[in-house]
């Protein structure tokens, strides 16, 4: 699949959300360890993080891994267990469904306090993708926090 | 550089709604335009061959760009442009107006960044009103973030631009919740209406306003937050 690499180059030397050292194993059988290092010119990778599950592993890092295939895992480790519980955190929030999914939830929250639709003043209220009904219909993927959960 | 192009191509033809969807030519410079099936899922843009096809030809990474209606051989004609990337901007054109402004739309908003700010607006919008009046949270955040505004910019050489870019840094300096709206006769006010009283009288609401907001935006960093008492 072709895709625009150099822009995704350049999104990479943008400042990053985080960044960290770890040791990472893909899912391929003896992949072998690799460093993933933050401060190269060239990212040796990218992982789109949509419809994707991530969890704690023993002994002390997590895992990403797609709902198209769970058992193929994309693993790391980390330096500490407080590290761990940041990149969870992060990563489970990176995603795009997750954002819309946190911007539908704040809609209605405002919706049932004021009477008022707060995206018309953005002039976005008429957009399907934040309609309630926009959400993916086979169930929820897994990054999704729990507060949400109470929207369906 | 690597890939995880099966996730992608699942990504792109997987049941989940799609945000825009429909037929564009793409100029492919020397190669002439070609007409592709065009779906619009998050901040990712997929073309395939047709409206069938099960595997996208490519995938537009939608972070960080611009959109804007260019004079092109073609009408309906804009163009996705990426800002300090010696690339050339790729131009696509619609059917129809409707159509090209339903792209021009969709595309200059279906960033991560920008759904992440509206987001942040929302959540800052609750926050205050739990806090405070609904009225007041409304105002303070459009003040603080006006970049999200829905006013088009203006036309510059004839050429409207819309931008995937926000006008301001995403985090604005937070300001304390304005005051809740004064009826003409206050019903706790003073009765006598001589100035240095009331002054005297709103002196002291604004004191209070002023303690309960320092309270509440300086966290002490030892045990439990303090409550400031009007």
């Amino acid at each position: 699949m072709r895709y625009n690499e150099k822009e995704l180059r350049a999104l990479s030397r943008q400042p990053a959300e985080m960044a960290a050292e770890m040791g990472m194993r893909g899912p391929k059988k003896g992949s072998g360890e690799r460093g993933s290092r933050p401060c190269l010119a060239q990212p040796l990778g990218a992982l789109l993080l949509e419809r994707c599950r991530v969890v704690p592993e023993e002994p002390g890092g997590f895992s990403i891994s797609f709902l198209e295939d769970p058992e193929r895992k994309y693993r790391f480790e980390c330096c500490s267990q407080e590290q761990c519980k940041e990149w969870i955190e992060a990563l489970r929030q990176a995603s795009y469904e997750y954002m819309r999914r946190s911007l539908i939830f704040y809609r209605n929250e405002i919706k049932k306090m004021t009477g008022k639709d707060p995206l018309e003043q953005f002039g976005i209220s008429e957009e399907a993708r934040f309609k309630l009904n926009s959400l993916p219909r086979n169930g929820r993927t897994a990054c999704i926090g729990s507060q949400l959960d109470t929207l369906d | 550089m690597k890939l995880n192009e099966r996730s992608l191509a699942f990504y792109a033809t997987c049941d989940a709604p799609v945000d825009n969807a429909g037929f564009l030519y793409k100029h492919g410079g020397r190669a002439g335009s070609h007409r592709r099936w065009y779906v619009l899922r998050g901040n990712m843009l997929f073309y395939f061959e047709d409206e069938a096809s099960r595997e996208p030809l490519g995938v537009i990474m939608l972070e960080g760009c611009t959109v804007e209606l260019v004079d092109a051989r073609q009408d309906f004609a804009f163009a996705v442009r990426f800002a300090g990337v010696r690339s050339r901007p790729y131009v696509l054109a619609a059917d129809s107006q409707a159509a090209l402004e339903g792209w021009v739309k969709a595309l200059s908003r279906a960033s991560f960044h920008y759904l992440r700010l509206v987001v942040r607006e929302l959540e800052q919008q609750l926050a205050a009103m739990r806090e405070g009046s609904p009225t007041s949270a409304l105002i303070t955040s459009l003040t603080s973030n006006p970049s999200l505004a829905p006013n088009l910019r203006p036309k510059e050489n004839g050429r409207a631009v819309w931008s995937a870019l926000p006008e301001q840094p995403a985090t604005a300096p937070k300001r304390p919740p304005l005051p809740p709206r004064r009826r003409a006769s206050t019903p706790n006010g003073p009765s006598a209406l001589s100035f240095a009283r009331l002054h005297d009288h709103y002196g002291q609401e604004v004191q209070a306003l002023r303690s309960q907001w320092h309270g509440v935006s300086c966290q002490p960093s030892g045990s439990g937050g303090t409550q400031a008492q009007p």
